[in-house]
């Protein structure tokens, strides 16, 4: 019998080489091939679509948009493709959060919740080299098939740009385009890799996933995304049409005077304009000594903003794998 | 092989309010088949776990092969785990479980896993969540003893197999113990299994050991004596495990050698694993635990013990 003593000074690892990546890169694919194909098949479908439709899209648009500005064009063109063009950014809103969801959430959450994580963090390979060697293959490819996606959607995209019915910094295709839609996706499954971490299930995972993307493409577009640069101030009445107005109020004697919005302006409108209605309120409210004044993002500001966007969302992509894998380390089974 | 397998020192772990594990000192020697025995919430799997590095302990230390900490990488490489549910995934066929190891790990035999599979006519293109239970678990033991472990650790490993897929799988664990020489600590409630299996014991109840050595040092230093159930409370030539009194007759679990004398009126029997267990998981008071410098005189403390009536 051997006598028992204090485990004080654990031995040093006695310097095992570790277990190659490139064997785990094996044990992903095997493991996670159905939810890749799912990906796929998915943006392959969506692909199969805009590419089809995109073809009809740019044949109309080259035979009715001589100029872009032609009546021909409104009517045959954007009066016959618009509605559908919106619908189709609507719906490819949702393809990062989908993304996330069901590739990313039951990458953890499926092995905790069938008790296999227990085989998983005791092979030889260790468990942040497993996890690290999970997650980073798979959303480099989440990213990479996202990339060639946004690219179709760009050309989908295009002759609604040029025809003006749709802005740069639209909501509806700024984060569908360029660098902005891959980082989106990266971000949806680095989130759903840590929701599926600490819920530990992966239906509430996948629920969780799509509300916490939800809020923050909510909280992006509509608080953050004005601010990534200051804004340019201009006194000029007409803008380019590319332009995404920020704020607009009005001032008089170099003082705020109020907003182009709200019961301030309806009623110095009828106080000073009374009856003019189809005199546009600046021209009229100039008269009487008041500038409007208005604050705005230049078009030409499209690719800052799109890789500004895609840098945050990256570094929030990178610090929640690594917060993942922080949690895999040190988790209490 | 003068080398612990497993050694705690005032190991402690902690779920949010509630103790599973504390105060827990113990040493499993290598070379050994060595049961966990204990009621359920004893503390058996949280001390698997953190033995294994799938947990970090609240208070204490515990270390592996021979002073390794838990989840290192050479302690990850010299010990294969099997959990109770005897985790397999379910999508993948046996020989894909087969490879998936081989992948995870720096040696794998993988020409005795197949060889094992072949024996046990498990289909390697199957799913293994279409082979059965009894499959499902030697699977799993056959990926963990392909690794070709130092120890293997099996959590409850029989208590959801029927008796002859039991019967089949612990078969498996004695032939890896007894050709290549794999130490394994088991834990069970199932205690019928163990005077077959272990030859080292280990009791562990409300998260501390209560006895501890090997399976024939501890049933030759225990005694069943039969006697007169009124004179039952007079004998005490011996330390008293547990009392077990019947109608006419009282039975007493007591620490004595096969040659210390037995009071008039009595008569001595040798004690089974099951029965010796069964009286210490009875009396949480009672302990028997080697100690140091006392290698073969198992030390002695007792609380009252309390008398079961039939």
């Amino acid at each position: 019998m051997t006598a028992l003593t204090t485990p004080a000074r654990p031995k040093r690892d006695a310097g095992l080489p570790p277990v190659p990546w490139r064997r785990m890169a094996w044990v992903t694919w095997r493991q996670h091939r159905a939810a890749l194909a799912g990906v796929a098949v998915f943006l392959g479908a969506l692909a199969v679509y805009l590419w089809l439709t995109g073809l009809q899209i740019h044949h109309s648009y080259a035979i009715a948009c001589h100029p872009a500005s032609s009546l021909d064009c409104t009517i045959n063109f954007t009066g016959r493709y618009g509605i559908t063009a919106i619908v189709v950014s609507m719906v490819l809103q949702a393809v990062p959060a989908l993304i996330g969801a069901f590739a990313g959430a039951p990458v953890l959450a499926r092995e905790l919740e069938t008790g296999t994580f227990r085989y998983a963090w005791t092979q030889g390979i260790g468990r942040w080299r497993w996890t690290l060697g999970k997650l980073v293959p798979l959303a480099v490819t989440v990213a990479a098939a996202a990339g060639a996606f946004s690219a179709l959607f760009s050309w989908y995209n295009q002759p609604f740009l040029a025809a003006g019915y749709v802005m740069p910094f639209s909501t509806r295709v700024f984060d569908l385009r360029g660098v902005a839609f891959v980082a989106w996706t990266l971000a949806a499954f680095a989130i759903g890799a840590l929701a599926g971490m600490l819920i530990r299930r992966v239906v509430p995972a996948i629920a969780a996933t799509l509300a916490v993307y939800a809020g923050l493409a909510f909280a992006t577009t509509l608080y953050l995304r004005e601010h990534y640069m200051t804004p340019l101030l201009t006194s000029k009445l007409s803008l380019p049409g590319s332009a995404w107005i920020v704020s607009q109020w009005y001032a008089r004697g170099g003082k705020f005077a109020f907003p182009n919005h709200g019961p301030q302006i309806v009623n110095a409108l009828s106080r000073y304009c009374p009856g003019t209605s189809n005199v546009p309120a600046a021209q009229c409210l100039s008269r009487h000594g008041y500038t409007q004044w208005t604050s705005y993002q230049p078009g030409s500001r499209f690719w800052p903003f799109q890789w500004i966007e895609g840098g945050w969302l990256l570094a929030l992509s990178v610090l929640l794998i690594a917060a993942t894998v922080w949690l895999v380390r040190r988790r209490a089974a | 092989m003068n080398m612990n397998v497993i050694e705690a020192s005032g190991l402690g772990k902690r779920y949010g309010g509630t103790w599973a594990l504390s105060e827990c000192t113990l040493a499993i020697p290598a070379g050994h088949v060595a049961a966990l025995v204990g009621p359920n919430g004893a503390g058996k799997t949280t001390l698997l776990n953190l033995a294994v590095g799938l947990a970090e302990p609240t208070a204490g230390g515990v270390t592996v092969l021979g002073g390794l900490p838990p989840g290192s990488p050479a302690a990850l490489d010299g010990i294969a785990f099997v959990a109770q549910d005897m985790p397999v995934y379910k999508n993948l066929s046996a020989a894909d479980m087969l490879h998936l190891t081989r992948n995870l790990n720096r040696h794998f035999d993988q020409p005795y896993a197949r060889a094992r599979l072949a024996e046990l006519g498990i289909p390697l293109n199957r799913k293994a969540g279409k082979l059965s239970g009894g499959q499902q678990a030697q699977l799993a033991l056959t990926v963990a003893l392909a690794r070709r472990p130092r120890l293997l650790v099996l959590d409850e490993p029989v208590a959801m197999l029927d008796p002859v897929a039991r019967h089949d799988f612990m078969a498996t664990v004695l032939t890896a113990a007894a050709d290549d020489g794999v130490s394994v600590v088991l834990s069970s409630h199932v205690l019928a299994e163990l005077e077959r299996v272990a030859d080292y014991l280990i009791l562990l109840s409300r998260g501390r050991v209560q006895v501890a050595g090997e399976v024939d040092d501890l049933l030759a230093s225990h005694r069943l004596l039969t006697g007169p159930a009124a004179e039952a409370d007079r004998y005490s030539e011996r330390p008293v495990v547990h009392v077990r009194r019947g109608e006419a007759q009282a039975h007493l679990l007591v620490r004595a050698a096969a040659d210390d004398p037995v009071p008039p009126g009595w008569e001595a029997h040798p004690v089974g694993l099951e029965e010796l267990t069964l009286a210490y998981l009875r009396e949480p008071g009672a302990a028997a635990l080697p100690g140091p410098g006392r290698d073969r005189t198992l030390p002695f403390e007792t609380g009252q013990p309390s008398e079961v009536t039939r």
